[in-house]
């Protein structure tokens, strides 16, 4: 069997159930695997706790240098546990594609994104993606050490864990340079009324809905339909909406029983977050946009002309 | 200061994207383009030399096949002030490490304070070249950067991740991607589409870039494909062409026939 090392990502000690998942899935093929935590003052029972997730040793690498969140010192810190291993396996995640990236870029190494799959094949490791929007799934093998980033919820996390690993720190050594990026505070999420978690139906708000002014819009069709408001990465970046109401890989993800995409593209970080969906009926006037190839409705045409007649046409049934 | 801008040129958004049976290598055949996302890029690039910045010169830095002069050209007419394009047989088949090894190897040379990058480009669906370069260049990185400042000697960039917005500060020199929320692309005008023709676009050979062969290439891939394959097949859906609206009945009807309303 292989070495499988994964990176296991926390923010403040609140473990990624993204790594969690990757953990678990790692540890399902068959072989002994090491998960890697990097932070400040790390607990050796906090840490060892991995082991209910299926590590079976856990590497800590505890230095001042790593407590600020940022992906390069604990690239510094992983690079000499990733040379010793066969593959470095990340779960999903904004940090955790930087560090994996880095990885790469330091020790030369092949890296599989938006990974969905890990099998072992005659003895080595294998990653299968969907690519081109998703139109084709891509098996890629390694030389020398691999490393794999999954996509977004592509592995489930252990919800009932039980049992610990044991627990080795390792020498860090952070370079410099790998500090010179410093954290310079966190806007905190502004909170909306509803957790759209727990929706039964939601109506998302993309760029294709034009502006801000728009959003009223959406609004009014969830109301009729008796649904709440979501939206993607970009409304929300752009500040149409608060981004505590953002399904996908840096939002929530949500399965409700519909989801009207307004203007949605559907690219893949927003797919991620909703694919489970009962559901899906896609307004887009851009029949090339992705959503179309999964959704069970296709609308193709302007959602500003669109959504005011459904809306409409939900109010008087 | 400089700004490097990395662009790629990718399969346009109309063309049908298929993988070569023969090399499971994207087929560039069909039409292409320049990465979407990189637009935000130059976009960002000449709003920070509209800005306080004191930007001497914006350049942009692409690895691809000669085709690829297209896409600087339109970065050129996008506001970068010269091109340089990687172009050299023995890079076909690079994986992500050699793409990055070509980028940072291009960009050392070229005396950028700060390099940015799109967020990912529109054909792999990846979204790590820009740390992959950073960690080359052993400068600090920033991605998916959904607001950008240039103050003084360094920057502050704002990015989302799991847990909301966090605000990051670099000095200068320094790497960034920039999401695709960051600012509006403008379109460039006829005049700077004319003019983009006199500005100089430098091609390269990947020994001129100081690449390494080893890492470059099929041959110097650490990632192989090994198979394509279709993916599960799901239920097509229905599609609905509208017009003026009229779709909206029918969307009811499906909705109240599968029971959901």
């Amino acid at each position: 069997m292989p070495g499988i090392l994964v990176y296991v990502h926390h923010d403040e000690g609140e473990l990624s159930p993204q790594s969690l998942g990757a953990l678990t899935k790692a540890a399902s093929l068959g072989g002994e695997v090491t998960a890697f935590v990097a932070g400040s003052g790390v607990d050796d029972a906090w840490a060892g706790s991995l082991g209910g997730h299926g590590a079976a040793k856990v590497l800590v690498a505890d230095d001042p240098a790593l407590a600020g969140g940022l992906p390069q010192p604990i690239v510094d810190a992983i690079e000499s546990s990733a040379r010793e291993a066969d593959v470095v396996v990340f779960g999903a995640g904004v940090v955790s594609a930087d560090i994996a990236a880095g990885l790469a870029a330091r020790i030369g190494a092949g890296i599989a994104c938006e990974t969905t799959e890990i099998a072992m094949v005659d003895g080595g490791v294998v990653a299968t993606r969907p690519a081109l929007g998703d139109t084709v799934m891509v098996e890629s093998g390694f030389r020398g050490t691999g490393i794999v980033l999954a996509r977004a919820n592509a592995f489930p996390v252990n919800e009932s864990p039980s049992g610990s690993a044991p627990v080795e720190r390792v020498a860090v050594d952070v370079k410099p340079w790998s500090q010179a990026a410093k954290p310079a505070g966190r806007e905190e999420a502004e909170a909306a009324g509803v957790d759209i978690t727990e929706a039964d139906i939601l109506v998302a708000v993309g760029r294709g809905m034009g502006g801000p002014e728009n959003v009223p819009l959406v609004e009014q069709l969830a109301k009729a339909i008796g649904g709440e408001v979501a939206a993607t990465r970009a409304v929300v970046d752009a500040g149409w909406v608060p981004y505590s109401m953002q399904v996908g890989q840096t939002g929530k993800t949500v399965s409700p029983k519909l989801y009207i995409a307004c203007g949605v593209s559907g690219a893949i970080q927003h797919k991620v977050g909703m694919a489970n969906a009962g559901t899906i009926v896609a307004i887009n006037k851009d029949p090339n946009a992705p959503i179309h190839e999964f959704a069970d409705v296709s609308v193709i045409g302007d959602a500003l002309t669109i959504i005011p007649k459904l809306t409409e046409a939900l109010t008087n049934r | 200061m400089n700004i490097a801008v990395c662009v790629k040129e990718v399969p346009s958004g109309t063309s049908h994207k298929r993988l070569d049976p023969a090399t499971n290598r994207l087929d560039r055949s069909g039409d292409s383009e320049l990465n979407p996302f990189d637009l935000h890029a130059l976009e960002e690039a000449v709003r920070i030399r509209e800005g306080s910045a004191d930007v001497g010169e914006i350049v942009a830095v692409c690895m691809g096949p000669p085709s690829a002069q297209r896409a600087l050209q339109k970065a050129l007419a996008l506001g970068a002030d010269r091109a340089v394009l990687v172009s050299d047989d023995s890079l076909a088949g690079s994986d992500i490490a050699g793409t990055a090894h070509v980028l940072a190897a291009v960009v050392a040379k070229q005396d950028a304070d700060l390099v940015i990058l799109g967020q990912q480009a529109a054909d792999a669906d990846c979204y790590v070249m820009a740390a992959a370069v950073a960690d080359h260049l052993e400068r600090p990185v920033v991605t998916q950067v959904a607001d950008l400042t240039v103050e003084g000697s360094g920057i502050r960039a704002k990015r989302q991740t799991e847990h909301g917005y966090d605000v990051v500060e670099a000095p200068l020199p320094a790497v960034v991607s920039v999401s695709d929320a960051i600012n509006t692309p403008r379109l460039p005008s006829i005049k700077a589409i004319m003019g983009a023709k006199k500005k100089p676009l430098e091609t390269l050979s990947a020994a001129d870039a100081g690449v390494d062969s080893g890492r470059v290439g099929e041959s110097g891939a650490q990632s192989i494909v090994r198979a394509v394959a279709p993916p599960a097949p799901k239920a097509a859906g229905v599609t609905i062409e509208d017009s003026g609206g009229d779709s909206a009945s029918q969307v009811v009807e499906i909705l109240a026939g599968k029971g959901l309303i």
